[in-house]
């Protein structure tokens, strides 16, 4: 009668310290490397990659080192006509890439360098009849976006300017059996989702709508015996998760169900001591994304050699304070 | 809030590619060369921050993006365009301004949409794991309003890889759209049959049921089916969600005969899930003070499996389960309300240094 658990073993001589110069290091230097044919691909994301450097340089307290008007006059570039914000300089508007920005000129404190009446118009005109927000003028619909929208439009301080009523109603329709959410109605319960609406509940004020015990549960049923948290059942642990199923917990008053020391032990295991920064699991290519969330799973653990992090919005604490953002969390 | 796949996936793919393109590089006449492209001027990347070093990028890379920049900056909607945009999808697949662009020159141009089929079947089975390939053949279906092969398409990508989250959206949203649920119980039972663990595949189940019989008439069809499931493979976590899932309306301790099916399996299928399946049906019990428990019997047995599961059986949750237990206890307990030190403390102080505000 076999068990089979899908998972890692850490093995061990795996990092076990928490090496930020090394990861202040890397970050530091990715910019820098244009002639990187992995940066070459990723122009897609570029605004997105931008804001995951620039947030985990802050959370390190090292976010003096990344170049501000550089990126600001980046960012006044990507603005179309229609208000949205696209990935780099000659690609199309989209809402993923238009918080990315708003989230950058707020850690930045330069959100005029844009013009918000045309973002909020842009994120206004996604919104579907049946309150679900297209990620852009294509049509392609996620929960992903329902977050993005009210996300930008909270730290735009625009929040009132959709159909928030119907906004909920869609999102809580794609709550499912087990208490968790997907993509669309009737996705498969992921974790990445999960962030996203519990996200929005909270930035909406609707958590009380969540089954906090029954999320909660299947939130904690994501950690596995090497420690990881995975994204959905049986599938392999990573460290995104760290992020995405710890700061829904936290979101939902439940992050003490997971078991820190050993998360924490896997986190750090993901680690690469020579190049700096993190990767999906031990052993494998360090990137930014999967830096981000590893050092942002070890700041919501309580490492306080890592500035505190907001589990809504990804981003340091004293930023939201300062916009004057306090979304709720349950207790 | 890129999903990792998206990411991931570059790394893995990274050696493929760049093992490709220098193979390419040899044989590949760059556009800048080629006389019927002679017109356009090449657009170079402008990376914004002022980079301190030459950019040096794959010749071809640099060839074909710098070509479509031009295109794009004159709104050029020509068959040259079309042809571009291959080339740098096989490039970048990721790359969703090309695909727009993609697609407004099928528009345009009024191409072969049912070429266009046959393109995005082979661009997805290079690369399924990518948010624009799928939303791309989306748009193909809908343009064409023909979802014939669509069912069958999936199939085939699920088959390399039976939870690969974009097939499975494409294939509810195929379903619901065009009414196509015949046959898919059927397609979902031998997805369970390969792999009794693909969660994938049991929230498809429920999909399907909910939107066709609904589960009311066929409710004790789907508890055998997953006990009987459960009985193949006991560590399975989605088979006892399902289960959990598909019996919450009614409630766990009212239907008939679960308990002893369940406890009958504790031998020899035991698993925290089955553990914690009884914890949540003695619960049930308790909350509906049902007349078929003896309440005190009931809290105690539910108090021991708690206990169980936090000091033996799944020891990593123990925090949780020591929640449920003092949850239980303090609801349905006769004596004073039981608190630990691992309760979630009270809104003012927090497990960080204290910088949340502090909730009513």
């Amino acid at each position: 009668m076999g068990t089979q658990v899908k998972d890692v073993i850490i093995k061990p001589d795996a990092p076990n310290t928490l090496l930020l110069d090394k990861h202040a290091d890397y970050i530091a230097a990715y910019g820098s490397k244009k002639d990187d044919y992995e940066y070459t691909l990723s122009e897609y994301l570029r605004m997105s990659g931008i804001y995951w450097g620039l947030t985990v340089m802050d959370l390190m307290g090292q976010l003096s080192r990344m170049n501000r008007e550089e990126i600001i006059e980046f960012i006044k570039s990507c603005q179309h006509d229609c208000g949205g914000i696209s990935a780099s300089i000659g690609h199309d508007p989209h809402l993923l890439y238009t918080l990315s920005a708003v989230q950058i000129l707020s850690l930045y404190d330069s959100i005029n360098v844009i013009d918000v009446e045309k973002v909020v118009d842009y994120v206004k005109g996604l919104q579907q009849e049946d309150g679900s927000f297209a990620g852009d003028k294509w049509g392609e619909i996620d929960t992903r976006f329902s977050f993005c929208a009210v996300a930008t439009l909270a730290l735009l301080g625009k929040l009132d300017e959709i159909n928030m009523d119907k906004a909920v109603e869609f999102v809580l329709s794609c709550m499912n059996f087990d208490g968790g959410f997907g993509c669309r109605p009737d996705s498969e319960s992921h974790a990445g989702q999960i962030y996203c609406c519990t996200g929005f509940l909270s930035i909406t004020g609707q958590l009380h709508k969540v089954n906090a015990d029954l999320l909660g549960w299947w939130l904690c049923e994501r950690q596995l015996p090497s420690g990881g948290l995975n994204g959905r059942p049986e599938k392999l642990p990573d460290v995104c998760y760290s992020w995405w199923v710890l700061a829904s917990l936290k979101i939902i008053g439940r992050i003490h169900w997971i078991d820190k020391a050993k998360l924490r032990s896997f986190i750090l295991a993901c680690q690469d001591e020579e190049t700096g920064g993190f990767a999906d699991r031990p052993g494998d290519m360090v990137d930014p994304f999967h830096t981000l969330f590893g050092v942002a799973g070890l700041s919501l653990l309580g490492d306080e050699q890592i500035k505190p992090v907001n589990p809504v919005f990804c981003m340091p604490e004293d930023v939201l304070q300062r916009v004057g953002l306090q979304p709720d969390l349950l207790s | 809030l890129q999903m990792c796949f998206g990411v991931s996936s570059l790394s893995e793919s990274r050696e493929q590619n760049q093992y490709q393109f220098y193979n390419l590089m040899c044989l590949f006449f760059y556009f800048r060369d080629r006389k019927e492209w002679a017109d356009l001027e090449p657009v170079p990347q402008d990376d914004g921050p002022n980079p301190v070093v030459k950019i040096a990028y794959s010749e071809k890379f640099t060839d074909v993006f710098d070509m479509f920049r031009a295109l794009l900056k004159n709104d050029e909607k020509s068959e040259r365009a079309f042809a571009l945009t291959a080339e740098a999808i096989e490039l970048n697949a990721a790359n969703y301004t090309v695909w727009h662009y993609r697609r407004v020159l099928l528009q345009a141009l009024d191409k072969d949409l049912r070429e266009e089929m046959k393109y995005i079947t082979a661009i997805i089975e290079d690369q399924p794991k990518n948010y624009q390939v799928w939303h791309h053949r989306r748009m193909v279906v809908e343009w064409l309003n023909d979802p014939s092969e669509e069912l069958q398409f999936v199939a085939e990508i699920l088959s390399q890889d039976a939870k690969n989250y974009h097939a499975w959206q494409h294939r509810q949203w195929v379903m619901q759209e065009y009414k196509l649920w015949d046959g898919e119980l059927e397609y979902v039972e031998e997805l369970l049959e390969e792999d009794v663990r693909n969660n994938s595949a049991w929230n498809q189940r429920h999909f399907v049921i909910s939107h066709t019989s609904g589960y009311s008439a066929i409710l004790e069809r789907e508890v055998q089916y997953t006990l009987k499931q459960i009985k193949k493979a006991p560590h399975n976590e989605s088979a006892w969600n399902y289960l959990n899932g598909i019996l919450q309306d009614g409630g766990l301790s009212s239907y008939p005969g679960l308990l002893e099916q369940v406890t009958e399996l504790q031998d020899t299928c035991s698993s925290p899930y089955l553990t914690a399946f009884l914890v949540d049906l003695y619960e049930d019990a308790l909350e509906t003070n049902s007349s078929s428990y003896d309440q005190q019997e009931t809290l105690n047995k539910a108090l021991e499996l708690c206990k169980l599961l936090a000091e033996e059986k799944d020891t990593i949750r123990r925090e949780y389960w020591n929640y449920v237990s003092r949850s239980l206890q303090n609801t349905y307990g006769s004596g004073d309300p039981v608190s630990s030190s691992s309760d979630p403390p009270p809104p003012s102080s927090s497990q960080q240094p204290d910088t949340e505000p502090s909730d009513p």
